[in-house]
């Protein structure tokens, strides 16, 4: 009986949403009197962050700092639809539609601007600080500000734009099967190491590496944020959590969070992130999925490095200290 | 059922209510008061989010019966910045990260801050343990704990 150390390794490639019967996500965007601009969406930003990135994608759109977007996610009943944050769809989704609306605000915009500054709206350009000048004369110019203001009580016009972004329903083609069921893929790879007590099945992660290709990472820290906690929750996934641990047999299955198995800060390997960006052909600025992904590569990486170390297969998760020993016990010559 | 008042500080403001007897603290301070920082996660003791301090000692306000409470002082993360300036907690939990969907933060932030108070300077393993009985689901902890080691060099900077 000893601990025994052993390394795996395991590759994913993850969709970036679904598709089941068409997948829409619409925006709508419109300035304030004073030069904001307001995202509606009825995408649900539960933590993830997709209030940040739809004002970063809508003030890159428009040309105006992020500071000047206000993105209101507030009621799914009266914004315009989205599907849901699900399936890594927020960013790419959402991101689409909102770039859509904001070019249709922005072209409102630079129309007015150029009405006020007596110039084609072809020959503008925002420099992104709230300010639209005329391209090679920049001592033209005039305020975002003061173009809202002309918009709403002189012009007239409404600095809107509306965004839809869907990905048509995918069939099956009859001869071969072959459909598309998602957009582009993201990509990670996960090495671990593990020691497994084989006396008591026992399994102590001690390193997780991961290298992640997640497209444009359009907020670095809160993409290493979701990268980071979600390497952990694989590993909580791969070792510990489970409310069906006997499943289909309802047997000593949880009844409330006291008899669900998560670790806490005590329990963390050592763990190392590398991001590489490959910028997505129809994402919004380049940007994949990254949100549920980053918690897969880890299952197989420890299923494989349990299997380095002690020689057996764990094919059901979560792969707990009975199974390891079942598993030997059943590999033991009798 | 006949109410019973309880009587406490909280924040270091006076408070007084009538409640029925065998309510939770946590109801108490967010139902009846108003304070809604300290969270109801599990209501059983095991996640932490909860957490507010008594008299100094960190507890958990889901089992604590709001009528023994009776002329504590009584400390949640609502209380903690002061004139719109961040607690230093705070800040390094933003800085660091640290939070995501932030259900678990409040009862973080107060498990740190009595941590912090007993032990300005702690090591990693005893920030690992003074966190050990609050659960996060998104972060992975990492950020948290660098959050409170931030949190602890800031304080010790602005002593010194």
């Amino acid at each position: 009986m000893a601990i025994r150390r052993g390394r795996g390794v395991a590759a994913i490639n993850y969709p970036t949403g679904m598709n089941l019967g068409g997948d829409p996500t619409q925006a709508l965007v419109h300035s304030t009197p004073t030069g904001n601009f307001m995202v509606t969406l009825s995408s649900v930003d539960l933590g993830q962050g997709m209030k940040q990135i739809m004002a970063q994608i809508c003030a890159e759109t428009i040309g105006v700092p992020t500071d000047r977007v206000v993105v209101d996610t507030a009621d799914t009943d009266t914004g315009p639809h989205c599907m849901g944050t699900f399936a890594s769809r927020g960013t790419h989704r959402a991101g689409n539609a909102v770039i859509q609306a904001a070019r249709e605000a922005r072209q409102v915009m630079l129309e007015v601007a150029a009405e006020e500054l007596e110039v084609n709206a072809s020959d503008l350009e925002t420099d992104g600080q709230g300010n639209i000048l005329v391209k090679g004369a920049p001592q033209r110019s005039i305020s975002v500000f003061d173009v809202a203001l002309s918009a709403h009580f002189k012009r007239g016009r409404s600095i809107s734009g509306r965004g839809m972004f869907l990905i048509p329903r995918s069939y099956p083609e009859k001869e071969t099967g072959a459909m598309k069921p998602s957009t582009c893929y993201a990509h990670a790879c996960t090495v671990a190491e593990v020691e497994v007590d084989d006396e008591t099945g026992e399994v102590t992660v001690l390193t997780v590496k991961n290298i992640f290709e997640i497209g444009r990472a359009l907020n670095p820290k809160m993409v290493e944020q979701q990268l980071v906690g979600g390497s952990w929750m694989g590993i909580s996934h791969a070792l510990y959590e489970t409310t069906e641990p006997y499943y289909p047999n309802r047997d000593h299955g949880g009844t409330d969070f006291n008899q669900y198995l998560m670790p806490g800060p005590g329990d963390l390997a050592e763990t190392e992130i590398i991001v590489l960006e490959r910028p997505s052909a129809d994402g919004p600025y380049g940007a994949k999925g990254p949100g549920e992904m980053c918690a897969n590569p880890q299952i197989p990486a420890v299923a494989n490095a349990v299997f380095d170390a002690v020689g057996v297969r764990i094919d059901t998760l979560p792969i707990t200290p009975e199974r390891i020993l079942r598993a030997l016990k059943a590999q033991a010559p009798n | 059922m006949a109410k019973v008042p309880v009587q406490f500080t909280l924040n270091g403001s006076e408070k007084a209510e009538f409640i029925e007897s065998g309510t939770t603290l946590l109801n108490a301070l967010r139902d009846k008061i108003g304070d809604t920082s300290p969270k109801g996660g599990c209501h059983q003791g095991t996640c932490g989010a909860c957490s507010v301090i008594i008299d100094g000692e960190l507890r958990l306000s889901c089992l604590t019966l709001a009528e023994t409470c009776n002329g504590a002082a009584i400390s949640t993360t609502s209380g903690l910045s002061e004139g719109g300036v961040l607690h230093p907690l705070q800040r390094a939990f933003l800085d660091t990260f640290a939070t995501q969907c932030g259900f678990c933060t409040p009862g973080m932030i107060m498990a740190a801050r009595v941590l912090l108070d007993h032990t300005p300077n702690p090591s990693r393993e005893e920030v690992v343990e003074a966190l050990s009985g609050n659960i996060c689901r998104c972060t992975g902890y990492e950020p948290i704990i660098q959050a409170v080691l931030l949190a602890a060099r800031s304080n010790s900077q602005n002593a010194a």
